[in-house]
């Protein structure tokens, strides 16, 4: 192939989601003489963050300060998270989100003019930002939007990014499938930023769309990049039973609150506090009961279901969130979203019935290890949004800090990707040519292979639900072990994966077998470092191991690829700036105590 | 999971791959159920029938607009067609029409793109490069309700697939990028009302729409792109002759 037709970019950008699209405009907006290019898997407006609804936080009312923000969220994250991370998270948050209304996104306001917040989960002050329930949508659609105004951004819509092209211990660019023709091509970089999303879809019951397949982290994995406290799995404990659709944590922001099937407020017998009746003015109580961390919440739904506290139904057992008190009018402004999913895909009206719900898999705060500055061990690359891990979400994520993650490190990614290219020579085109064939040869093995071996949604079938035995909300020994055996065997029986479609044009049945591939890889990670970590911490619970353990396990896993291709675990220290280890005490007063005694 | 009477319902699925000479309906049988929506049957197929059937899909709950197809004629989220409203079949799943189809329900969206480009969806203003970001925009209640709507548009496209006018002129700008201008338009933040004039103005397509509003009608989104090209021809129209006849009221 002639130069002419080489694809190369200064700043090559892989995900079109909110991480993704920020880290492209930083670029064009602060560089604009490189070139940028962005390949999205699917149309970027299409990209999952579209489905977030609550809201996003970042400290921009009075009463509010830095500290608040900081410490919630280091105390949601259950100590884990880094502090110096956090620390810069939140003073840089309030810009981030000012630069998103400046770009046109349709926040909700006050009467004033100025924008309003909600309260969040585990937080102690009201301090989300939210577009209606549709928040995602809307910032999604402003930043592709905006992005469309600059010449230097490229896309390559619909193309899949299958391998890191890596030389000289530098990133240089990536292969990627164009969809529409099914070519294979390297598109070259002076510089890489991974955006590619999460992974709940290795799990089978997740509010996670189809493309969640966490791409980025095994080409990441398999560039000899670790992947960060795997473990770590988010369940909201809000979905609607069967589909999984979220039915969001505004929705108890607002007041609604949950129910077992004699009615209690069960969330009381949990620690979270005392419930106040529905028609107190200072219901719903920040940090308290229904805006205790999803963590809690999750558990707790287990615990009520051991005691026969649930209601059963035909897709597994249910709690009731209830909302009618917020009436119609209320619902109807603030949470349109939730009526909408609530009547078409629950078939109940929430303003005149309870909403069923269930834990369901929803955020993964592991990831691509990365420092603060959205660099990875490689040089090169960098990562930002879910798929990567800071950490600044520890154990566990509070709800509204996700979308903020995506733009404060979506933007640091672009910069610092941006500088980076601009002191770097361009890829080494001739010396990767053998990288680029071999994995023409890997794609082209798949697609040949001869029948007879499982089928990809089999084989895809089997993991998820070997994910959720051995890795769900409470773990043992045990059960991880029985996963990670069925996940190894799994990989060996992907070898023969026998595919119905092996034509060129727009082949998802190839892409779908890709996706597993990369699945398996990542799962066995995660599985191998819930089986590393003896204690319970935040999300991560295990059944044997019941109590936090700060002496051995204040600590990052971090997840490696073997010669062998299966995961080493190692540990490295959390950073801890201001805030020493504490307790997690959620409901009004143990709350103010806390904050006095710790910080 | 079956039993031994489950009630079946036939899908004739619209198939078709570039080098072939003619499309075909290809016939699958579906098992019901209640809940499920034509969506869930694709992925039923894909997953144990035929991994071969091709179309778009991500986020299952109506707002990633991936998943528009023509469902027994017409132009539906298939995430949000569910078969009880079908029944008892069969149900025919074709692409979205008004587009070129790459293979069985996958439709090119590039025009669209290019669409949605050329009516500079951003906010565009005077002071752009010298904001400081130390505090936001206001803009009150009523002021954001007056674009809300149409800010609402999830870029499904079924709107195109409902449009007359785009059924016979390609270069039509269509119903949903021209809600998007009207939203920028209507932002009391955005300065860029005359940069997105002429390209709205000149479109041919604009004046042919005679309102029959079929847009607004299959719109899984009550976005009223139908309401939008009114709104942006009256206003355009006004501006026509403001220009013409008194244009030291028009900003240069
Ligand atoms: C239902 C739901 C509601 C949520 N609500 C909230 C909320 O209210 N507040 C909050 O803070 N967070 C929320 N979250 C979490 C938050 O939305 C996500 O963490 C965040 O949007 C992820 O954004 P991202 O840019 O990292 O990835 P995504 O938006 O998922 O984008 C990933 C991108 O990578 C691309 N990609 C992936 N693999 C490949 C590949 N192999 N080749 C090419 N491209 C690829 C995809 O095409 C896509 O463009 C919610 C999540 C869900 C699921
Ligand atoms: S206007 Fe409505 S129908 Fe048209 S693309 Fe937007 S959401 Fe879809
Ligand atoms: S799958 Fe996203 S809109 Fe239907």
């Amino acid at each position: 192939m002639s130069a002419v037709d080489q694809l190369q970019h200064d700043v090559l950008v892989i995900g079109g989601g909110g991480a993704g699209l920020r880290a492209a405009i930083a670029v064009a907006q602060e560089h604009p003489d490189l070139s940028i290019g962005i390949v999205s898997k699917v149309y970027p407006m299409r990209s999952h963050t579209v489905a977030a609804e609550g809201g996003m936080a970042a400290v921009i009312k009075d009463n509010d300060s830095a500290e608040d923000h900081i410490y919630d969220t280091i105390s949601g994250s259950d100590w884990l998270a880094d502090q110096d991370a956090v620390e810069m998270f939140v003073a840089e948050a309030p810009r981030e989100l000012i630069q998103l209304e400046h770009w046109g996104c349709p926040w909700s306001r006050e009467a004033t003019g100025h924008v309003a917040v909600r309260p969040f989960g585990g937080m102690k002050l009201q301090r989300t930002w939210f577009a209606t329930d549709k928040t995602g949508f809307h910032v999604l659609h402003s930043l592709f939007q905006t992005c469309l105004q600059f010449p230097s951004i490229t896309r390559y819509d619909e193309w899949f990014a299958t391998k890191l092209l890596v030389d000289d211990g530098r990133c240089q660019g990536c292969t990627a499938i164009e969809l529409r023709t099914g070519q294979l091509r390297p598109i070259y970089a002076k510089a890489v930023i991974i955006a590619t999303g999460g992974f709940g879809r290795i799990f089978p019951f997740t509010t996670n769309g189809a493309i969640k397949t966490g791409d980025g982290l095994a080409m990441a994995y398999r560039a000899g990049v670790a992947l960060k406290d795997m473990e770590f799995v988010q369940y909201h404990p809000t979905g609607l039973p069967g589909t999984g659709i979220l039915i969001t944590e505004a929705s108890r922001g607002e007041g609604g609150v949950l129910r077992n099937n004699k009615g209690e407020r069960y969330l009381a017998d949990y620690d979270l506090g005392e419930p106040l009746p529905l028609d107190d003015p200072r219901h719903p109580q920040l940090r308290t009961m229904e805006l205790g961390p999803r963590d809690r919440l999750s558990q707790a739904f287990i615990k009520e279901q051991e005691k026969g506290n649930t209601y059963s139904g035909t897709y597994g057992d249910y709690v009731h969130l209830d909302i009618q008190h917020l009436g119609e009018h209320r619902i109807d402004t603030k949470l349109p979203f939730v009526r909408e999913l609530a009547r078409n895909y629950g078939g109940i009206d929430p303003v005149k019935e309870s909403i069923p719900v269930r834990p369901v898999v929803h955020y993964m705060m592991g990831g691509i290890d990365t420092d603060i500055e959205a660099a990875t061990s490689l040089p090169g690359l960098y990562a930002a949004g879910e798929c990567a891990c800071v950490s600044i979400n520890g154990a566990n994520r509070l709800g509204s800090n996700s979308l903020t993650e995506l733009v404060v490190f979506g933007a640091r990614a672009g910069r610092n990707a941006a500088n980076f290219a601009h002191t770097s020579d361009p890829a080494a085109v001739d010396r990767l040519t053998s990288q680029v064939d071999g994995e023409r040869d890997r794609i082209r093995r798949i697609l040949e292979q001869p029948s007879g071996g499982d089928r990809v949604a089999e084989l895809r079938r089997e993991m998820t639900s070997t994910m959720e035995e051995g890795a769900g909300i409470y773990r043992t020994q045990e059960g991880i072990e029985q996963t990670y055996a069925t996940l190894s065997d799994l990989r060996e029986r992907f070898g023969g994966v026998d595919l119905d479609d092996r034509t060129n044009v727009y082949n998802t049945d190839l892409i779908s077998a890709l996706e597993l591939d990369y699945m398996l890889d990542i799962s066995l990670a995660l599985a191998a470092s819930a089986r590393d970590r003896t204690e319970s911490r935040g999300s991560h619970q295990r059944t044997d191991h019941p109590e936090r353990d700060d002496d051995q396990f204040l600590k990052h896993s971090l997840a490696m690829r073997g010669d062998d291709g299966t995961p080493e675990v190692s540990f490295r220290d959390v950073v801890i700036t201001k805030w020493p280890p504490g307790s997690r005490t959620y409901g009004s007063t143990d709350q103010a105590k806390a904050a006095k005694t710790e910080s | 999971m079956s039993t031994a009477i489950e009630t079946m319902v036939k899908f004739e699925v619209f198939r078709y791959q570039p080098d072939w000479d003619e499309p075909t309906y290809q016939v699958y049988d579906v098992p019901y159920r209640e809940d499920w929506v034509v969506l869930d049957a694709l992925n039923y197929i894909k997953d144990t029938i035929d991994g071969s059937l091709t179309y778009r899909w991500s986020c299952r709950m109506g707002v990633c607009g991936s998943c528009g197809a023509m469902v027994n004629g017409y132009p539906k989220l298939t995430c949000a067609a569910f078969l009880s409203e079908y029944l008892p079949g069969p149900i025919r799943v074709e692409p979205l029409v008004n587009f070129n189809v790459e293979r069985d329900l996958v439709t090119d969206l590039e025009g669209f793109m290019e669409k949605l480009e050329s009516v500079q969806p951003w906010i565009i203003r005077e002071d752009g490069a010298t904001d400081d970001l130390k505090s936001e925009y206001l803009q009150t209640p009523s002021q954001h309700a007056a674009y809300q709507q149409f800010s609402m548009c999830i870029n499904c496209l079924l709107c195109y697939a409902a449009c007359p006018v785009s059924s016979h002129s390609e270069e039509f700008i269509g119903p949903a990028a021209l809600a998007l201008a009207q939203r920028y338009n209507l932002d009391t933040r955005d300065e860029g009302v005359e940069q997105r004039r002429d390209v709205i103005l000149k479109d041919e397509g604009i004046w042919e729409c005679s309102f029959v509003g079929e847009c607004s009608a299959v719109c899984p989104k009550h976005v009223d792109p139908a309401g939008a090209i009114q709104q942006a021809k009256m206003t355009g129209a006004i501006d026509y002759y403001r220009r013409l006849l008194m244009p030291w009221t028009v900003k240069s």
